[in-house]
């Protein structure tokens, strides 16, 4: 059926989605959903056979979707999770662009690789946190799957129920979690532990969390010190010594009294800090788990080992698992796979097919490690909080184009001046008018409300009810009637006749259309 | 407890009832709801009124003539209301915006003949200057409304031509009316002589004609939505003129709900309100070079249904072309026939298609096409690259091309569903004519356009009864 429209258009890129080589890697990058949304942009889909396996996305699947299967390292544009092996680098064809996590932050010695050969390359990693931005931003997609699998593997590990019952056998009480650090995992964990039954505590050094701690219903534990944090990146920062101490205490206090804790604890570029000690853990209760979703970074936790479950002497579980997100590959994918379809978008204005690079656009900008075979990185460093402060004040301008045209101090002038005139035209007002200019700016503003969500579907009716209750203009005509001038009362008869046929047809004609609709 | 009391407390309840009836009117589940919440107010309102005018002492003629008015007005209403074929709402309501418009005007003009004309009579010296520039400022917008509906009228009903008038200076024209308008109310209130009252009747009733007339037909959503929010002003103002708050209430309610409507209307054709009030668009605007699109391809009725049949996905795409031919019968039995035939049928409204807001969904109710297959605009235009078949029916200027594609056309900018996107586009036409903004359409010359001459219900027949 399309062939007609299609022969007007020069043929789309190409996108392999590869068959991850790590051996643990169970995600895939694109899913039979995504690749029909890539499809719809424009792009032919090879897929490699295998790719969705162990994320349950059988090879028909695929095909169904409309994407075929083949050798994804020869397509115009390669989809991968985790950076390819050296090998599979070599398989890239000249030009073509890789879409992965590279991790170049981590990782400097990989932009030398990718540099050395003539593609181009943009790290899911590296997207930055702006809100227009986050439909791409794999880190938040994939934390999020994280933190509630974290949850997910105390619950396993616990010994007893997260919510606290009351039954025939007895009561239990229900467990305590501490969660430390309220980035998107830790949130996520909140979320998970607390529909659990579990009472739920989180820490942060930002304070601006508390809000969305509790909303999640979680208590926020405030760690009281001056320093105020608010970081320009998104990202907590390393804190100072004073604050270490106050901090020090509470989570002595907190593992003396909680069941489970999951360490979120993250600073970008340095190793995990180190929150909880080998003393903290042993205080803990025989049977608690710790949850460490840093040991990837070195962990929050001393003991912690990486990708492995450990059990203190004192019976205390240490989970270190690095790969919580491929914990659940098929969420997992579908979400890498939509940031993935959603970075597409961004990179096909026309929805043609045809990838497009457009360094003007910082998110573009910050994502891009290598163009054209020439390192591009690192980028230039994107401010996200608008917070005026000495650190942020150098990024400020970048914040700025953010904004919609329109700023606050003219809105704010805008509505000043239309109160001021207000004011005035009411102020010279006589007394007896007053009341009833009070009524008619309530009541245009109620109408306006009233109406701001109507279906579309329901104008035409809203219209006609609208030109029956115009008809009130009868109840000043009544009032005409009678007791004056025969003229007067004449011309006030017309006026209720006139009236009255608008109230009258306008509800008839109203309920006889209301009738009409009726749902399939 | 004076019947005076009773009326105030009965006009509150009324005032809330109102504002309830629109709240409902909102949403598919609540708008009958929503009816009957008006109704209710409306009565609760007549009946305290009607108290509170026998026992304010009215005379027997007086007593007489409400009657007759009462019962007369109703048996009209009720009347128009159950023989309107739902083609003619728009014409409908037009009609009764100016009833209102009218009603306002003797309101006024009452009000006039009442205090000023009988020297004075009960109004507190201080206020009277009060009460002359509200005698005003009422007839002048119930004028206004009273002509302008009127107008409207007629060329929804084809009695004028629905063509924009061109006067010379019509700008200057409009503006000057509201300068003499101002220059007259300052008179009035200075002096309140029956001259100036009825020049400025005359200047508001001309006014009213010149707005309507200089705009064309395929605005009409825009000026019906907005004569609606005018009938609303007119009750507000006949509400202080009275000093009666019920009517404040709810001409605020009906005026602000109305410019909110049109302002809907607007966004639709990225227009700004100003420009289509002031009228006159699409004559002003750059028409752009006339470019040689290429050759049509025409199809059959029958060639139309082999594509029906093959199609797994259709869209229908209704505009006031549908409502004039009367299709949308044929219409919505071809929907139920490709329904039962497992295809997915869905209709994308433009939110300007018709001459009145909403009307494409009044028409295809009445034919009893589910409204949940009914998505609007922007429901529906990321889906047209997945129809196999869009069925463009009397819609022209809502799926022009031109409108996304030449920065240079009339109609640059405004948002038109992007029938193109779709595998095949059978048009509806009866000839190869441009559209109301006399745009040439781009589409017909698409590859993947077909174009089906002739009457929209004669040919959606003949596809029925080829399939």
């Amino acid at each position: 059926m399309n062939s007609e429209t299609a022969a007007e258009q020069p043929p789309g890129k190409s996108i392999g989605v590869v068959r991850e080589s790590a051996p643990n890697e169970t995600r895939v990058a694109a899913t039979p959903t995504t690749v029909g949304q890539l499809r719809k942009l424009g792009y032919c889909v090879v897929v490699e056979a295998g790719a969705g396996a162990r994320a349950d996305f059988p090879d028909a699947a695929y095909v169904e979707a409309g994407a075929q299967i083949g050798d994804p390292w020869q397509a115009d544009i390669v989809f991968a999770i985790n950076t390819p092996t050296d090998d599979e680098l070599d398989r890239l064809k000249p030009g073509a662009t890789l879409i992965a996590m590279l991790q170049p932050r981590l990782n400097p010695e990989i932009v030398d690789k990718l540099a050395q050969r003539p593609i181009t390359a943009l790290s899911m990693d590296a997207v930055p946190r702006i809100s227009r931005a986050q439909s791409l931003d794999v880190l938040s997609s994939m934390a999020n799957i994280a933190g509630y699998r974290a949850v997910v593997e105390a619950a396993h590990e616990f010994g007893r129920f997260f919510t606290g019952q009351v039954t025939a056998a007895g009561k239990v009480p229900p467990a305590k979690v501490l969660v430390v650090g309220a980035g998107v995992a830790g949130l996520a964990a909140i979320g998970a532990a607390g529909s659990l039954g579990a009472i739920v505590r989180a820490t942060d050094p930002r304070p601006e969390v508390a809000d969305q701690v509790r909303s999640l219903g979680g208590e926020y534990l405030a760690i009281s010190s001056p320093e105020v944090e608010v970081s320009a990146t998104g990202y907590a920062k390393e804190m100072g010594e004073d604050y270490k101490a106050r901090e020090r205490e509470l989570y002595s206090a907190q593992t003396r009294e909680v069941d489970i804790v999951i360490t979120t604890a993250l600073i970008p570029g340095r190793p995990a800090p180190r929150l909880i000690t080998a003393d903290m853990v042993a205080q803990m209760k025989p049977g608690s788990v710790i949850v460490d979703m840093a040991a990837a970074n070195g962990g929050n936790v001393e003991g912690t080992v990486a990708g492995e479950k450990i059990v203190t002497p004192n019976g205390v579980t240490i989970i270190g698992y690095t790969d919580l997100a491929g914990r659940l590959p098929a969420t997992a994918s579908q979400l890498y796979g939509t940031n993935l379809v959603n970075l597409m978008k961004l990179l096909t204005p026309n929805k043609d097919g045809q990838l497009v690079l457009d360094f003007d656009d910082q998110v573009q900008r910050a994502m891009t490690v290598v163009r054209d075979g020439e390192s591009t990185w690192p980028p230039p460093e994107v401010a996200v909080s608008a917070t005026p402060q000495v650190a942020a004040a150098a990024a400020a301008p970048a914040v700025q184009q953010e904004k919609e045209p329109m700023s606050p101090a003219r809105r704010y002038g805008l509505v000043a001046l239309a109160g001021i005139v207000l004011f005035l035209l009411i102020a010279i007002s006589p007394q007896a008018l007053i009341g009833h200019l009070v009524v008619f700016a309530l009541a245009i503003v109620a109408g306006f409300y009233v109406i701001g969500n109507v279906h579309h579907a329901l104008h035409t009716p809203l219209m006609s009810v609208t030109n029956a209750i115009s008809g009130i203009i009868v109840v000043g005509a009544l009032l005409q009637l009678g007791a004056h001038s025969t003229a007067i009362t004449v011309i006030a008869a017309v006026a209720v006749l006139l009236a009255t046929i608008n109230v009258f047809g306008g509800f008839a004609v109203t309920r006889r259309m209301l009738g009409m609709f009726r749902r399939s | 407890m004076t019947a005076q009391t009773v009326a105030s407390a009965a006009y509150v309840v009324a005032a809330l009832l109102f504002i309830l009836a629109l709240a409902g009117l909102s949403q598919h589940e609540t708008a009958r709801a929503g009816n009957t919440f008006g109704i209710a107010g409306m009565t609760i309102a007549l009946i305290s009124t009607v108290v509170l005018a026998l026992t304010g002492g009215i005379d027997g003629l007086g007593i007489a003539l409400l009657i007759i008015a009462v019962l007369v007005g109703a048996a009209i209403g009720l009347y128009r209301a159950a023989r309107v074929p739902m083609t003619g709402m728009p014409e409908l309501i037009a009609l009764f915006h100016s009833f209102v418009g009218l009603a306002a005007v003797l309101v006024g003009w009452n009000g006039y003949l009442e205090v000023e004309a009988a020297g004075g009579g009960t109004i507190d010296p201080e206020l009277i200057g009060i009460h002359r520039g509200e005698v005003a400022i009422g007839v002048f917008i119930g004028a206004v409304t009273f002509t302008g509906s009127i107008v409207a009228w007629g060329k929804l009903n084809g009695r004028f031509n629905s063509k924009p008038l061109m006067l010379p200076g019509k700008n200057a024209l409009n503006l000057g009316s509201l300068v003499v308008f101002a220059a007259l109310t300052v008179w009035f209130v200075i002096e309140p002589t029956l001259p100036a009252l009825i020049l400025l009747t005359v200047i508001a009733l001309l006014l009213g004609v010149h707005l309507v007339a200089s705009i064309g037909g395929g605005d009409m959503p825009v000026v019906v939505s907005m004569l609606n929010s005018y009938s609303g002003w007119a009750a507000a103002a006949s509400g202080f003129l009275l000093g009666n708050d019920l009517l404040i209430i709810t001409g605020a309610l009906v005026g602000s709900s109305g410019a909110y409507l049109s302002y809907i209307m607007c966004k639709a054709m990225n227009r700004s309100f100003i420009s289509v009030i002031a009228g006159g668009f699409g004559i002003e605007a750059p028409t752009g070079e006339q470019k040689d699109y290429g050759e049509h391809k025409e199809i059959t009725a029958e060639g139309a249904a082999a594509l029906l049949s093959s199609a797994s996905s259709v869209v229908i795409t209704p505009g006031y072309g549908m409502a004039v031919a009367q299709a949308q019968y044929p219409v919505a039995e071809l929907t139920r026939t490709l329904r039962e035939r497992g295809v997915n049928v869905r209709f994308g409204i433009h939110p300007v298609a018709g001459r009145l807001p909403g009307h494409m969904n009044v028409l295809l109710a009445e034919a009893k096409v589910p409204y949940d297959i009914v998505l609007e605009m922007d429901e529906i235009n990321d889906d047209f690259a997945d129809t196999d078949v869009v069925l463009v029916i009397g819609a022209n200027d809502t799926v022009n091309p031109a409108a996304t594609e030449e920065p240079g056309s009339p109609i640059a900018g405004m948002p038109v569903l992007r029938v193109w996107e779709a595998g095949n586009v059978i048009v509806f036409k009866r000839s190869m004519a441009a559209g109301y903004a006399g745009v040439s359409n781009p589409l017909f010359y698409r590859e993947n356009s077909h174009m089906l001459f002739g009457d929209a219900r004669d040919k959606v027949e003949e596809i029925i009864k080829a399939l």
